[in-house]
């Protein structure tokens, strides 16, 4: 197989990689404020709910958990999805996971505020939702631009677990290149490719964070 | 008609009485220093007023229109909506400013107009600018308040209070965090309210300031109030208790 030859068939991962990405990021940044949210709820019944959710989802494999997540509707519910539903429980795995960690992000910088800045709002006669999102919500993002940055780079990463529901992502498709032709190779563009990934995601959260920066 | 009442306040934290039985009727205009020393009670009965405290019991009453309302021995707060209309009817200036960060000093000031008053967003602009000229910030509009020193901070946090045109200012401290020569500036802008009737109620140490700006002062320890009266009545007070609190502080200063 020639390189070209190879190269376009980890191009056609790369794409699956990339959904596998933003799909996550796209439902699991505002999924993991509700439960941040819920993890600080003045109800104790939610608060411990969302508290054991979290502890489960950052206490177990993410690997496990797509299984899980894949074999559940068939196991515990009877219900029988076609093959599409691989690529359906990847990103329902990889969100939920994800939404955990994030959401324990939200709550630090949440609760990193100064109360003064809730106090303030009130006075003002603000209501809760206006105070939260015009006064809050936009220095929190500030705050954890950093932890996220990590988080999401560790997704670009985590993506290559898709193997185990055998969604043919990028590092699925060097392994299989490289175990049949017998060169490592594809798993060194692998490897080129998720650094290459990872520089452009550190480039535009560094982008972000200076646009926030126009204030302290 | 009185602008602002309170009747028999009472506030305890747990175990610790915070407000014993505390009353005050401010009118129109009225300037009314509160003063103490630390834990008298001065900043919760401000929270209290500004309903960022409940009170266990007591009335609240605003241009006669109920806050809360004691029954049986039990402050009932009213509803959103009335609290709501209530809100409008004050403003609080800070100890430690609570500016918003993330805006400039315009909007800081426009922001509480435009999104609670619904002040057309050209005239809530206007009465911005017009208040920044008032307090000499004119400069200062697209600053944002860390570019800014703690006497301009306050200043712009007296402005965005002023720009919902409250009819009553609490000032909670306003110049505690601030040094000598910026405690001046900020003392300046309050004293031009005064002399505008601008009805206010400061918690404050400053008691030369509470002395010349006061029409009442009031002086509290350990949750009630040892003397209410005008200036020279507490300034010459024969409590002995009042002396020494005075004697101390302007040997401070």
């Amino acid at each position: 197989m020639d390189v070209i030859t190879m190269l376009k068939q980890l191009a056609e991962g790369m794409i699956v990689t990339g959904q596998i990405f933003f799909l996550t990021l796209l439902f699991s940044l505002p999924l993991g404020l509700i439960i941040a949210f819920g993890r600080m709820s003045k109800n104790g019944l939610i608060r411990t709910v969302s508290k054991i959710y979290i502890s489960i989802m950052r206490g177990t494999p993410l690997m496990l958990q797509l299984i899980v997540v894949y074999f559940a509707p068939y196991y515990v519910f009877g219900v029988r999805f076609g093959s599409g539903y691989r690529m359906v429980a990847v990103i329902l795995g990889f969100v939920l996971n994800y939404a955990a960690y994030f959401a324990e992000i939200y709550r630090a910088g949440i609760q990193a505020i100064p109360v003064g800045q809730h106090e303030a709002a009130q006075v003002l006669g603000f209501s809760k939702g206006q105070t939260f999102f015009r006064i809050i919500l936009p220095q929190v993002i500030k705050r954890i631009l950093p932890p996220v940055t990590n988080e999401v780079i560790t997704l670009v990463k985590d993506t290559s677990l898709a193997f185990v529901l055998t969604v043919a992502e990028m590092f699925t498709l060097a392994k299989q290149i490289a175990a049949a032709q017998t060169t490592v190779i594809p798993l060194m563009v692998a490897g080129l490719f998720y650094y290459i990934f990872n520089l452009l995601v550190a480039f535009v959260m560094e982008l972000i964070e200076k646009k926030l920066g126009y204030y302290r | 008609m009185n602008l602002l009442e309170i009747n028999h306040m009472k506030k305890s934290f747990g175990d610790l009485e915070v407000i014993r039985d505390f009353s005050l009727s401010v009118r129109e205009g009225e300037v009314v220093s509160i003063i103490g020393p630390s834990g008298s009670g001065k900043s919760t009965i401000l929270r209290c007023a500004t309903l960022l405290e409940q009170m266990d019991d007591g009335d609240l009453i605003y241009m006669g229109e109920y806050a809360a309302k004691s029954v049986n021995g039990k402050s009932v707060y009213m509803g959103k909506g009335v609290l709501k209309k209530i809100r409008s009817y004050f403003g609080l200036v800070f100890q430690n400013f609570n500016l918003f960060p993330h805006y400039n000093v315009l909007k800081n000031i426009m922001d509480a107009p435009v999104t609670v008053g619904k002040v057309p967003k050209e005239e809530a602009k206007e009465r911005a600018l017009k208040l920044l000229d008032q307090l000499g910030l004119s400069e200062k509009g697209q600053a944002y308040p860390y570019q800014l020193s703690g006497g301009q901070q306050q200043r712009v946090s007296i402005a965005r209070a002023l720009a919902l045109q409250p009819k009553i200012l609490f000032f909670d401290e306003p110049t505690s965090a601030l040094d000598p020569e910026l405690t001046g500036e900020v003392l300046r802008v309050i004293k031009e309210l005064a002399a505008q009737k601008m009805t206010m109620i400061i918690v404050t140490h400053e008691m030369q300031f509470a002395k010349e700006l006061s029409d009442r002062i009031i002086f509290m320890e350990n949750g009630v109030v040892v003397q209410e009266g005008t200036p020279d009545e507490v300034f010459h007070s024969e409590n002995e208790r009042i002396r020494e609190f005075i004697g101390k502080i302007e040997a401070v200063y």
